[in-house]
């Protein structure tokens, strides 16, 4: 399978960097979704199955991408989801999902930093596609 | 009902079970406390026993007899103040003498029982101990909430800087990388959202400075007579090119007596805020209506628009540092969200309310009552 047999659902309420994700997606190849909202990308999956979904934590709520997660993971358990934000670097919190407790509530499959390289954001999306 | 453990050292058994008996069913109460104090007696009649006591129970408060069998009362002081523990100690001695008194209360000592003690004597000074006691507990808690509540401003703060850096970054990278094409015309998005953000930046930072201001600042030596007709055509000037952007009409009406005592700027926050609000967060083509009115002791402004309105789940939050209500309507519209909390605490200052009345759909009405003299602003 080629890169444009993907559909990659993003969902971020900052609007420059939905539109630079998604342009650097769509450069990589890939064909992308883009909603500014936890309710956009909620109505988008009652309707279809994305290839994999890239969720902002904070959206409407403080939790948006969390509940997302769950969301799309009750629907959909293979589609690959990998949860985006700044959080981390800029409040000192930090979420991961490397140990089996994190893993039992933050249902995503990968959990990156924003700002992170278009080559690297493409790296990873293979890796999570098996391509 | 709390209760306070408090542990005797001393070697007189008459004096140990004294404390008990005397203590046993006292209780401490004041107009200000949320509880009751009761007490539970320890007793050691050493030194050392004293301090495998305190490792063991941790007691609240300890009295403590300075000329003991084995290490002395001092001793044990210094103990505890090497540990850091919190005891409020009081010295039940009957050799005070000065040296050992300095010593005591450098050490930490809170109070001085002599010896012999009438039943009162221990009560007032046991009294005196709990209400200290209560009151750095309560110190303790509210320090550990401001600290919270700092931490949260600062992180949410951190945050709303760093989105529009991360956006001005991705796409000086794009055009760095020429991902878009070789000509500059192909990033003239790119340039105008990079433009809008450094806007958005710039409003932040002058909303933060108002933030400190109002926090910070003193008054006194500002207040002065203002004409708040004046300060509302001002701010309606300010607002005016963004209302022609969206056909809406500001409408100013002054029913009468419109002068108050102020620092004009602080006034100036409050209509900027409000009016530039009513028109962001209006229709096309809508109104906002402003009307000040006065009573012998009040100015009275309400401010109208025929927006989008405000459900009642955000309205308990409207005044909350970085609230921003987010939808499908508001998405596109700018802000730093501390607007309304800085409006908030400038009309508090001056001993003033603000109310907020939404229908959805329909429109806001915000009314804004100030004296028209205020007293004490700090």
């Amino acid at each position: 399978m080629k890169k444009s047999d993907f559909t990659i659902l993003v969902a971020d309420d900052d609007p420059d960097y939905l539109f630079q994700t998604v342009f650097s997606l769509e450069k990589a190849g890939y064909k992308t979704i883009a909603v500014e909202s936890q309710a956009e990308a909620e109505s988008v999956i009652t309707r279809l199955k994305p290839s994999l979904a890239i969720f902002d934590l904070m959206m409407e709520s403080d939790d948006s991408g969390f509940i997302l997660c769950y969301k799309i993971k009750k629907k959909y358990p293979d589609v690959p989801v990998i949860l985006a934000t700044a959080v981390s670097r800029e409040t000192g919190i930090s979420f991961s999902i490397d140990s089996e407790k994190d893993k039992s509530w933050i249902r995503a499959d990968k959990y990156l930093e924003k700002g992170i390289r278009a080559e690297q954001l493409d790296q990873e999306i293979m890796k999570l596609l098996k391509l | 009902m709390a209760v306070l453990k408090v542990l005797v050292i001393d070697d007189e058994p008459g004096i140990r079970s004294g404390v008990s008996r005397i203590l046993k069913d006292f209780h401490v109460t004041y107009p200000f406390m949320d509880e009751d104090y009761t007490f539970e007696i320890l007793e050691a009649p050493t030194g050392e026993d004293g301090i495998a006591m305190i490792e063991k129970n941790m007691p609240d408060v300890l009295l403590l007899d300075n000329k003991l069998p084995g290490i002395q009362g001092v001793e044990v002081l210094e103990y505890i103040r090497e540990k850091k523990y919190e005891i409020a100690v009081a010295m039940i001695t009957s050799y005070a003498s000065l040296d050992v008194a300095i010593k005591a209360t450098r050490d930490g000592a809170t109070d001085f029982i002599p010896k012999p003690f009438t039943p009162q004597e221990l009560k007032s000074s046991i009294e005196n101990i709990s209400k200290q006691l209560y009151l750095k507990k309560v110190t303790n808690k509210l320090m550990k909430e401001g600290k919270k509540i700092r931490f949260q401003f600062l992180s949410v703060l951190s945050h709303e800087l760093k989105a529009p850096l991360n956006a001005l970054e991705g796409y000086l990278r794009m055009m760095k990388e020429k991902q878009a094409g070789e000509r500059i015309d192909d990033y003239e998005t790119h340039i105008d959202r990079s433009i809008q953000r450094i806007q958005g930046m710039r409003n932040l930072i002058m909303d933060l400075l108002d933030f400190t201001k109002v926090r910070l600042e003193r008054k006194d030596e500002k207040i002065q007579e203002v004409d708040l007709a004046e300060i509302a055509s001002g701010a309606i000037v300010t607002v005016q090119p963004y209302a022609i952007q969206m056909e809406v009409n500001i409408n100013l009406d002054v029913k009468n007596d419109s002068i108050i005592m102020a620092d004009p700027e602080d006034l100036d926050i409050i209509f900027n805020n409000l009016i530039s609000n009513a028109v962001k967060y209006n229709r096309f083509g809508g109104n906002v209506d402003i009307i000040i009115d006065s009573t012998d002791n009040e100015i009275i402004i309400t401010f109208s628009d025929t927006g989008y309105g405000i459900s009642k789940t955000d309205k308990e939050n409207l005044f909350t540092e970085f609230m921003r209500i987010k939808n499908e309507r508001t998405k596109n519209i700018t802000g730093s969200g501390l607007g309304l909390s800085i409006v908030k605490q400038v009309i508090e200052l001056y001993h003033g309310t603000i109310m907020v009345d939404s229908t959805l759909d329909v429109g806001t009405i915000f009314t804004v009552r100030l004296p028209k003299n205020p007293r004490n602003i700090t």
